[in-house]
């Protein structure tokens, strides 16, 4: 909320005046209003290793987070510009691989990679979009900088969130927003099934959209639901698509219908048993070869992951220049890769200030963070590095940005970061705003809900309306 | 519509419709074992809510006892009878999840919020309570959900394979109902009104009182309540919504909206028709509870054609 000099931020302003009139009981009331809200709306998830059926809330916390136009702009254009680099990407590892031959990128980290898909190889994609959703996680640093900290190019969640969060703050604070010019996030669902209608196999008019979930006891089943309801299309299971004579059919009252695009938010490994996980009873026999055949368009595509490695992470910025002859927006957080033996060594001997991460690792799960660790953790991750160097990546701990947060003590500091929401189809574009996620522990860097993270509003202020007089 | 969307809104309604049945039942029950008559006979009232032997183990397995705490401790809050209203109310929820995005926010509001209150009740706090106040918060809460799918939901698909669900279920539970008492008719021979006058009046009076048609009883017949009759007015006659008559023309009404051309329409149609032939006296004669019998099992061959004509089981 300050700037570094100490002042409170221009876009806080107005809500900075506002939030000293508010009494703490106040604060506290709105934000148990707001558990019974999210409860009641059944905004729930499971946490992994919980008691079966486990349904916990992510702690929402009542003050939002406010960025400036002149902030989001280059955020948005940074945002776009990368998963327009990532999309780039993607067509060339599956088609000539330029990007390899002109030695920017290394062969085996490409073919080797555990989500690269050969089975994707040569295949034209409508509109060359791989990633129609993706998720780019960002942190402030200082009062120009914003790094990325990772790109989701899988099946990003979180975006119910950014819109339920939004509408609990309109609820619970309509003031607010009678007199703030926040910009609205409500048209998400409209332009999701958008930009899934634009990418439909060729020749198909009206095309038929589903979302794919894994079921009801997925742990964003809710968000599922959520969008599908606000797209108004059908929320399908894998037992609900069958393949024949290679198209692909939902089973519906009225017998089979045919489905054009899969929204899906099942992972690659699940998708076809025939192709992939042979288990799995999530997905759809015979689907990639639908794909192949250009009759279905799964979005995201299969194969994505290949780009949002934390080891291609590092290539991105190379990627923006190669691809699109442009310098970077946003800027990567400065990352050693522990597969050089340079980097190696460096890691080694400062990993008391470093955050270590496995290479596929997400939600938080298998990382060391340096300043916060024992020494007995720090040994633990030397040996753990020695043992498989490929496997990990390290970055400097960063001066976060935080954020006033409502914990047990009052109004308090927390460090955030920010998921805005990337659209590729016709065109690809930003919703203004994003899934702001808050470490609630003080001095904690780590968001992830899984780990006790909580969310926040995300305010995008829009600019100045300035009328013109006419004549 | 997906079928297996059809198939969590038949079910979800099912489940929603069972759990008020089972409180309307239990409700009865508990009042008679209240009563002077019944005392020192209650082990005998509440064991004749367990129909089958594997019903019985199951809740034998648990209480060594048939006796008003622990069938009630089992049959509303335990989580392992998949009977109990807890079980019910859980999977009509769980349903309503699966499918709530064809269904309306209200919907979801309700039955989440009615689970959410169940799922912390214990058995203290249904003392607590008192039996019947909590039992009617339940039958309640089914009103409101039932006035919610009505007062909210788009008349399309989904309404009707909800109210199909609604009907069919509540259809089984009075012939369920009835067909629990029907060993205590005698074909032949005449009934000596003096000695089961009173134990008629309590028994059936509270039968007719938990499916609220002791009024209307009273307003048609204009007199004691006699068995032969409670039977009549609760399968024969079309204007009492629990009825199965009134049931059954509701199924027809659905069916026919949604495929007037189908074997579970033409079956409707029939299991309506036995309906409109039945003349109560014939019934009693041939033997009441193998006309029950026979019309359970004609309901639950519908329901099986429904699924199959809507392709929720393959």
């Amino acid at each position: 909320m300050h700037a570094a000099n100490g002042d409170i931020r221009a876009a806080y302003r107005d809500y900075s005046a506002w939030l000293t009139d508010q009494s703490l009981e106040r604060l506290r009331q709105k934000h148990a209003q707001a558990d019974l809200l999210f409860r009641r709306l059944g905004i729930t998830f499971t946490v992994y290793g919980e008691d079966e059926g486990g349904e916990r809330l992510i702690p929402f916390d009542v003050i939002p987070r406010i960025i400036s136009h002149e902030e989001w702009s280059v955020l948005e254009r940074g945002a776009i510009q990368r998963v327009d680099a990532l999309n780039a990407f993607l067509h060339d590892i599956y088609h000539e691989q330029e990007i390899i031959r002109a030695g920017i990128v290394p062969a085996e980290l490409v073919m080797t990679n555990e989500a690269f898909q050969p089975q994707m190889l040569g295949l034209d994609l409508p509109r060359r979009v791989y990633a129609h959703v993706s998720g780019v996680d960002v942190v402030r640093v200082d009062d120009k900088t914003f790094y990325v900290l990772e790109d989701n190019v899988r099946t990003p969640s979180g975006v119910s969130y950014m819109l339920e969060n939004r509408e609990t703050m309109m609820r619970l604070f309509p003031d607010l927003f009678a007199q703030s010019v926040v910009a609205p996030v409500d048209r998400y669902a409209e332009y999701l099934l958008r930009s899934l209608q634009a990418v439909a196999p060729a020749g198909v008019d009206d095309p038929t959209v589903v979302l794919m979930t894994p079921g009801q006891y997925n742990s964003a089943y809710f968000e599922h639901a959520f969008l599908a309801m606000e797209m108004g299309i059908e929320l399908v299971e894998g037992r609900d698509l069958f393949v024949d004579s290679g198209s692909m059919f939902m089973r519906t009252t009225e017998g089979p219908r045919r489905v054009d695009v899969i929204y899906r938010r099942v992972d690659d490994g699940f998708i076809d048993p025939l192709a992939f996980n042979p288990d799995s009873a999530l997905g759809v026999p015979g689907m990639l070869s639908v794909v192949r055949s250009g009759r279905v368009t799964v979005c995201n595509a299969m194969g994505t992951g290949v780009a949002d490695d934390k080891a291609m992470y590092c290539f991105v910025p190379d990627m923006i220049r190669f691809y699109l002859g442009e310098e970077p927006v946003l800027q990567n957080v400065p990352t050693y890769s522990c597969r050089k033996p340079d980097d190696l060594k460096y890691v080694l001997d400062n990993i008391a200030d470093l955050v270590v991460k496995e290479v596929h690792g997400s939600g938080g799960y298998g990382m060391l963070v340096g300043p916060k660790a024992t020494k007995a953790e720090c040994d633990d991750f030397k040996r753990r590095l020695k043992a498989e160097p490929d496997n990990y990546i390290a970055q400097p701990t960063l001066a976060l940005s935080t954020c006033p947060t409502l914990v047990e003590e009052g109004i308090a500091p927390r460090h955030v970061d920010l998921r805005p929401y990337v659209l590729s189809g016709e065109k690809t574009r930003v919703m203004p705003g994003g899934l702001t996620r808050v470490a609630l522990k003080p001095g904690s860097l780590v968001v992830n809900s899984s780990q006790g993270g909580g969310t926040k509003d995300t305010w995008v202020l829009e600019a100045p309306v300035v009328i013109e007089e006419e004549e | 519509m997906l079928s297996s969307t059809a198939e969590n809104l038949f079910w979800m309604a099912r489940y929603m419709e069972r759990s008020e049945n089972t409180a309307r039942l239990l409700t009865g029950l508990y009042h008679m074992s209240l009563l002077p008559a019944r005392r020192g006979a209650q082990a005998g009232l509440w064991e004749g809510l367990f129909q089958s032997e594997a019903e019985r183990n199951a809740y034998l397995a648990k209480y060594d006892a048939f006796k008003t705490d622990p069938v009630l401790t089992y049959m509303v809050l335990d989580r392992e009878n998949p009977s109990s209203i807890r079980s019910c109310v859980w999977s009509a929820r769980e349903n309503v999840r699966a499918t709530r995005h064809v269904l309306t926010t209200d919907m979801w509001e309700t039955i989440n919020s009615t689970w959410l209150d169940i799922a912390k009740t214990t058995y203290a706090d249904m003392l607590d309570m008192g039996h019947h106040e909590f039992l009617e918060w339940i039958k309640v809460r089914s009103h409101l959900f039932r006035g919610v799918a009505h007062g909210t939901m788009r008349r399309g698909e989904a309404f009707e394979f909800w109210r199909m669900g609604v009907f069919i279920e509540r259809a089984e539970n009075t012939i369920r109902l009835l067909a629990a008492r029907a060993h205590t008719f005698k074909p032949t021979g005449p009934i000596s009104r003096e000695d089961t006058a009173t134990l008629d009046y309590y028994q059936w009076g509270t039968l007719l009182r938990s499916v609220n048609a002791y009024k209307a009883y009273r307003e048609i017949y204009k007199s004691q309540i006699d068995p032969r009759r409670v039977v009549e007015l609760l399968t024969l006659n079309e204007e009492i919504p629990r009825s199965v008559m009134a049931c059954v023309e509701e199924i027809c009404e659905v069916l026919e909206g949604l495929r007037p051309r189908s074997r579970c329409f033409e079956q409707s149609r029939d299991l309506l028709n036995r309906l409109q032939s039945a003349r109560i006296d014939r019934v009693y004669r041939t033997g009441m509870a193998r006309f029950l019998e026979d019309y359970r099992a004609g309901l639950h061959d519908l329901s099986l054609q429904i699924q199959k004509d809507f392709l929720m089981i393959q």
